[in-house]
C-alpha cells in the first residue's frame, strides 16, 4: 500500500534525480556521458560505414545477388586507370601543399601586422571564395578556361604573347586549372588558421627580441615559424586528406566525371565511376579502402617526420 | 515519380490531368520530382539496392539503364502493356531496355540520327545537301565548304559518343561496339573504320574537335549559333537544343537523312533515350503501369510527346497523323514536314546493342579512346586494341 502513496512516488522521483546527478558528478562516468553524442554519431556515421565498406570490398554487390568473391575487387584495381587516378591525386595534393601552406602563412603574417593598410578588406576578400559553392565556382572556372579564343584565360594568354590554349584538354594545363581553383578557394581558410595561430603568440617574445636587437627576418624565423608549428602540422594534415579526397572540383571542371585521357581523374572520381556510374559497389568499396589506407600511411609518416609522436620535452 | 528533366515533368503532369479526366473512376495522384541527372540515377540505384525509398515510377537514361538490370532487376516487367501494341512500336527501341525477353522500360522516342545542315553556309559554297549520299560525298562537300568559306564542315565529339555511335551503328548487320551476342567488338572495322575516317577529317581540317568536347557544351552552342560549322549529325531529339540554345540559326537549318558508308546501307540509327520503369517496391504497380501505358504507349500520348517535347515518338503509326503537321515551335524553326525525313528512313533505323558492359565501354571511349585518336592523333588500331585489352 505504501508504494502507492504520493510520498513514496516523490521519493522515487528524488532517487531518480539523485541517480542522474550521481552520474553527472561521477569522475568515471561523467566524461563518457558528455562525449556520448559524439561517440554515437562517430560510430553510426563513420565506424559502421568503414566496417561495412571493408566487408563490401570483398563482395560482389548486386540487388538480390550479394556474394563473397575474395580479393577479386582488389585484383581488378591493378590497372593503368586506377594508377593514373592515384598519380593525379598525388600530384594535386603535392602542388596544393606546395602553395597552400607557405602562401597563406606569409599572407597571415602580413595581414596580422599593424602596418598593413586595408587589412580587414584583404582578410575578407581572401576568405570569400571559401564561402562559394564548388559547383558554381567549378562552372565559372570551366567557362573561364574555355578553349575558344574569347575565353577569359585565352584572352589573358594572348595578351601576354602566348597562343590560345585548349586548357582543359592538355595534361599540364588541366592540373594548373585544378590547382588554381583549389588555391583560389582554400587560401582564405588556411589564412584563418594561421592568423588564429599568430594571435596566440605572446607579444612579450617580440618585445624582448626587439630589445635584443633582432631584425624582422630573425623574429619571423626564430619566433613566428617555430611557434606556428602545431598549426602548420594541423593544416598539413587536413590538406593531405583534402587533396586526396578531391572530387567535386574535377567533376565540375569537366562537367561530369569524364576528362580527356583521364587527366582530371582522381581516386574518388574513380570510386564514383566504378561504384555508382557502373553500379559496382564492391569495387567502389575497395577503392575507398585503398584511399583510406593511403592517406593513413602518408599522414602517419608525415606526423612522424614532424616529431608529433615524440614525448614533450 | 522521379525524373531528371524538367520538360519530362511538364509532360507527365499534363498526361496525369488527361488521365484523370478520362478515367474519373480510377483517378491517380502523380507527384513528379526533378533531380539532377547523376543525382537521380545514383539515388535510385541506392534506393533499389537497399529496398526502401524508391518511387513508383522513374525515368532512367539509356546509358544508365544497364546498371539497373544487373543482378535481379528491381524493376517490374512491362510485357503485359507492351505486347498488345508491339506491332505499332519501333521494336529496336524496346530491346535496349530488355533482359531475358522481359521489357523493363518504355522510351519517349526513336532518337533517329539525322544530319542538320546550315543551309546559309552550304549555299555560299554552292553545295546542295540533297547531292550528299555517302560519307565520301560528305567529305568532298566539306572540302568545298572549307575552301569557299573557311568554316569547318562539322565538329566531332571527343568526350561523348553522339558523333561516333551513329556511324558505328549504321553498319549493316547487328554488330556495333559489341556483337549481337554480347562480345566486345571494338577492334573490328565497324568501329575502326569510322574512327579512321574522322581522324582524317580532322587532319584535313574539314572537321574540328567540338569545342567543350561535346555537342551539349555551352561553348559549342555559342560557336554553332554564330555559324562556326556547316553541319552536325545528332538524333532528332537534338532539335530542342537548336530551338532553345541556338536561336540565331532559325530558318537556316535543314534536316536530312545521314549519309551512308555504301549506297543502299541504312541511313539512320536510334540513339539515346529514356526508359520509364516501374519499381518492384512500388505499392501501386498496376496504377503505375496503366498510367505509363497511357502516357507513353497510347496514340494520344505519342502525339503529345511530339507536341510538347519535340521527340520522334515510338509509335510509327502516328508519324503521318495530321496532328504532327500542325505548326509548333519546331516547325517554326525548321520548317514544315519535319516528319517526312523520318518516314523516308523508317525501315532503316538501326538498333544498338546495350547490355551490362555498355557503361564501361562508353566510359572508355568518352575518357580516353576518342581523345587519343582525334586530339592526340594516335594510331587508331593501336589505341583500340589497348582499350580492348583493358576492357576484357
Amino acid at each position: 500500500m505504501e508504494s502507492n502513496s504520493p510520498a513514496s512516488a516523490a521519493n522515487a522521483g528524488g532517487l531518480k534525480r539523485r541517480k542522474l546527478t550521481g552520474i553527472l558528478y561521477s569522475q568515471k562516468i561523467a566524461p563518457w556521458f558528455f562525449v556520448l553524442p559524439f561517440v554515437i554519431s562517430f560510430a553510426l556515421f563513420f565506424i559502421y560505414p568503414v566496417l561495412s565498406a571493408v566487408n563490401m570490398s570483398f563482395q560482389q554487390v548486386l540487388p538480390g545477388q550479394v556474394e563473397y568473391i575474395g580479393l577479386e575487387n582488389y585484383e581488378k584495381l591493378w590497372n593503368p586507370t586506377f594508377w593514373k587516378a592515384i598519380v593525379n591525386s598525388s600530384k594535386y595534393t603535392f602542388y596544393t601543399l606546395l602553395i597552400l601552406i607557405p602562401l597563406p602563412l606569409v599572407l597571415a603574417v602580413f595581414l596580422n601586422s599593424k602596418a598593413m593598410v586595408l587589412r580587414n578588406f584583404y582578410r575578407s576578400t581572401l576568405f570569400i571564395p571559401a564561402l562559394t559553392s564548388v559547383v558554381v565556382a567549378g562552372t565559372v572556372f570551366r567557362l573561364a578556361f574555355g578553349e575558344l579564343e574569347g575565353s577569359l584565360m585565352n584572352t589573358i594568354a594572348v595578351s601576354i604573347g602566348f597562343e590560345p590554349q585548349r586548357w582543359l584538354r592538355r595534361e599540364g594545363l588541366a592540373m594548373f586549372a585544378l590547382v588554381l581553383l583549389a588555391c583560389w578557394r582554400w587560401i582564405g581558410v588556411n589564412l584563418l588558421y594561421f592568423m588564429a595561430g599568430l594571435q596566440n603568440i605572446p607579444k612579450e617574445l617580440y618585445e624582448s627580441a626587439d630589445i635584443d636587437g633582432a631584425n624582422n627576418w630573425n623574429k619571423f624565423s626564430r619566433i613566428t615559424l617555430p611557434l606556428l608549428k602545431p598549426i602548420t602540422i594541423y593544416v598539413f594534415t587536413i590538406s593531405i586528406y583534402g587533396g586526396y579526397a578531391m572530387f567535386t572540383e574535377s567533376y565540375m571542371l569537366w562537367a561530369g566525371n569524364r576528362s580527356p585521357n583521364d587527366i582530371g581523374l582522381t581516386i574518388v572520381g574513380y570510386l564514383y565511376r566504378n561504384g555508382l556510374e557502373q553500379n559496382n559497389l564492391g569495387l567502389g568499396s575497395a577503392v575507398g579502402i585503398v584511399l583510406l589506407l593511403l592517406t593513413f600511411v602518408i599522414t602517419i609518416v608525415q606526423l612522424k617526420l614532424f616529431g608529433m609522436f615524440r614525448k614533450e620535452e | 515519380m522521379w525524373t531528371f528533366n524538367e520538360l519530362h515533368k511538364t509532360f507527365y503532369d499534363d498526361m496525369a490531368k488527361r488521365w484523370n479526366a478520362a478515367n474519373p473512376e480510377k483517378k491517380i495522384q502523380l507527384t513528379v520530382n526533378v533531380y539532377p541527372y547523376d543525382d537521380m540515377h545514383n539515388k535510385l540505384l541506392v534506393a533499389l539496392q537497399s529496398g526502401t525509398g524508391a518511387p513508383d515510377l522513374a525515368d532512367i537514361e539509356l546509358n544508365k539503364f544497364p546498371n539497373f538490370l544487373k543482378g535481379e532487376p528491381q524493376l517490374i516487367p512491362l510485357n503485359d502493356i507492351v505486347e498488345p501494341e508491339i506491332s505499332n512500336l519501333v521494336k529496336s527501341r524496346l530491346d535496349i531496355y530488355a533482359k531475358d525477353g522481359q521489357y523493363y522500360g518504355i522510351d519517349f522516342h526513336v532518337g533517329a540520327a539525322v544530319i542538320y545542315y546550315n543551309k546559309e553556309i552550304l549555299d555560299k559554297a554552292g553545295v546542295n545537301p540533297d547531292d550528299i549520299v555517302t560519307w565520301a560525298d560528305y567529305e568532298a562537300a566539306g572540302k568545298k565548304v572549307l575552301d569557299a568559306t573557311g568554316v569547318p564542315m562539322t565538329t566531332l565529339e571527343t568526350s561523348d559518343l553522339w558523333t561516333l555511335w551513329p556511324q558505328v551503328a549504321q553498319a549493316p548487320g547487328k554488330d556495333d561496339f559489341q556483337t549481337a551476342d554480347g562480345q566486345l567488338n571494338i577492334t573490328s572495322p565497324i568501329v575502326s573504320g569510322p574512327l579512321k575516317w574522322q581522324q582524317n577529317l580532322i587532319k584535313s581540317k574539314i572537321a574540328i574537335p567540338t569545342p567543350g568536347g561535346n555537342h551539349h557544351a555551352e561553348e559549342y552552342y555559342g560557336m554553332m549559333n554564330g555559324g562556326g560549322a556547316a553541319s552536325v549529325w545528332m538524333p532528332m531529339w537534338y532539335m530542342g537544343r537548336f530551338t532553345d540554345y541556338m536561336p540565331d540559326l532559325k530558318g537556316k537549318i535543314v534536316i536530312k537523312p545521314m549519309p551512308v558508308w555504301n549506297p543502299g546501307e541504312p541511313r539512320s540509327a536510334g540513339m539515346g533515350g529514356t526508359g520509364t520503369a516501374v519499381t518492384k517496391t512500388s505499392k501501386n504497380q498496376d496504377a503505375a503501369k496503366s498510367f505509363l501505358a497511357y502516357a507513353k504507349l497510347s496514340k494520344e500520348g505519342n502525339i503529345e510527346i511530339w507536341k510538347q517535347l519535340g521527340f520522334d515518338p515510338l509509335r510509327s503509326d502516328v508519324w503521318d497523323a495530321p496532328e504532327l503537321k500542325e505548326p509548333n515551335k519546331f516547325t517554326d524553326y525548321f520548317g514544315p514536314n519535319i516528319f517526312d525525313i523520318l518516314t523516308q528512313v523508317k525501315s532503316e533505323i538501326e538498333g544498338v546493342n546495350i547490355n551490362e558492359k555498355t557503361p564501361a565501354i562508353s566510359d572508355a571511349f568518352k575518357t580516353s579512346v576518342i581523345t587519343r585518336i582525334l586530339l592526340d592523333n594516335e594510331d587508331v588500331d593501336k589505341v583500340l586494341s589497348e582499350a580492348a585489352n583493358q576492357l576484357k
